[in-house]
């Protein structure tokens, strides 16, 4: 057995780097666009705030796997073709950024207006008050919701299998179906959680860090 | 000299200052009394630029003066809010040094060395790492007022500032109060607390609600 597994683990190990990437480039891609989008979520400009709204609306009431399925087969009738990768994080870029502003959209709402009143006497501006004093308030706001959030996305990556990006689900399958052994999708369930628990683990180490004040 | 002259300010149709005239006295207390309601709170606001008069002006030292615009950092009205307002994320050194760097321009070490010097001055000596939830009801008053005092402002504003604590604390504040006056800090006080307005006063306004 440990045979097998060293012979189909670099197949496995090859689609865990690809659901990594998609991983960890959504994430990075989607959090700051989340906050912008949640700032025009409460903008005082009421076109952007409308067509916030409707992205939020659509990106969140449809499917990921439509979602992807339009970005990848749907797009190309119209002439915008993507390669399989970019499909990929376009599609989770969009969907995860909807889900992101949501959530910030709520922790901006529930810092006490005075928070901004206060750093306005201070002479702050509105740059310095988000960065110093909302932002940091927000995210210790956040964090839970965004932690659930993020250990859906590495669950969700599997996804991309539907328009045939090599990720970990794939090599798994191909394996399985190959070598008529369930060992490849076990070994696939297992990786997924050694990711999911990394992510956990970071995840509370970043609310550690926020629980110092209240 | 701060002078208010045919101040007005309405909310949704309601006039809440009509005409108000007011003169605040340099290295002097003022103290604005009056009823629930009866626009104090909101003149205070107008004298910190948090809200817009609808008409009249404001004069500083003689000259034309527009709170809600006002960008020159030798004309800082502080406002110690009834609810102090400090910034949770940010310590008690951090909470007082961040407005002095940010806008002031001081260096991280003139800022901290500053607001050492007004952290012993208001007893807070001990607590500069600490949280503000960490801290009492009078702590975070004087580190709210100690942080006002980091911008070096030019007329210090406090909204009811005795209203969120216990009564035994009514006494430091006041103490408090008249401390900064002896060191020529221009000082404003909404309160209904006719006692304590008396107490401090140089000069007591009164703002009466007016009638619809």
């Amino acid at each position: 057995m440990l045979h097998y597994v060293s012979q189909i683990l670099p197949s496995l190990l090859s689609g865990a780097w690809m659901t990594i990437k998609i991983f960890f480039w959504t994430l990075i891609a989607s959090i700051p666009l989340g906050i912008l989008a949640s700032l025009g979520l409460t903008s005082k400009i009421a076109p952007l705030r409308w067509i916030l709204k409707f992205y939020v609306w659509l990106m969140r009431g449809t499917p990921l796997l439509l979602q992807l399925i339009f970005v990848f087969y749907g797009l190309p009738i119209i002439g915008i073709i993507f390669q399989r990768y970019d499909a990929a994080l376009f599609a989770f870029i969009l969907n995860y950024t909807a889900y992101f502003a949501e959530i910030f959209r709520g922790g901006f709402q529930s810092i006490d207006p005075g928070q901004y009143e206060s750093a306005r006497v201070l002479r702050l501006t509105r740059g310095q008050t988000l960065r110093k004093i909302v932002i940091p308030q927000v995210i210790k706001i956040v964090v839970p919701s965004i932690g659930n959030e993020t250990i859906n996305l590495i669950k969700d990556s599997s996804l991309v299998y539907v328009i045939g990006l090599g990720d970990l689900l794939r090599a798994g399958n191909v394996a399985t179906a190959r070598d008529v052994t369930l060992l490849p999708l076990v070994l696939v369930g297992i990786i997924y959680l050694l990711m999911t628990a990394v992510a956990t683990y970071v995840l509370r180490k970043v609310e550690q860090h926020y629980r110092a004040w209240r | 000299m701060l002078e208010l002259k045919k101040i007005k300010k309405q909310f949704n149709g309601r006039t809440i200052l009509d005409n108000f005239d007011m003169q605040v006295k340099d290295n002097q207390i003022t103290t604005i009394v009056g009823p629930s309601g009866a626009g104090k709170t909101t003149l205070l606001r107008c004298i910190s630029g948090l809200e817009k008069i609808d008409s009249g002006s404001f004069t500083l030292d003689g000259k034309p003066f527009d709170p809600a615009n006002n960008r020159d950092n030798d004309n800082v009205i502080g406002v110690v809010f009834q609810d102090f307002q400090l910034f949770p994320n940010l310590t008690v050194l951090d909470n007082i040094t961040l407005a002095p760097q940010l806008v002031l321009k001081q260096s991280k070490t003139d800022a901290e060395k500053r607001a050492q010097k007004l952290i012993d001055q208001l007893n807070l000596t001990g607590k500069e790492g600490l949280y503000p939830y960490q801290l009492s009801g009078g702590q975070k008053q004087r580190l709210a007022i100690v942080r006002a005092l980091a911008m070096n402002p030019k007329i210090l504003c406090y909204d009811e500032p005795t209203s969120a604590l216990d009564p035994d604390l009514r006494q430091t504040v006041e103490d408090i109060i008249l401390g900064l006056k002896k060191q020529n800090v221009t000082q404003i006080v909404v309160t209904h607390d006719m006692e304590f307005a008396k107490n401090i006063a140089d000069q007591l306004v009164r703002v009466e609600p007016i009638k619809a």
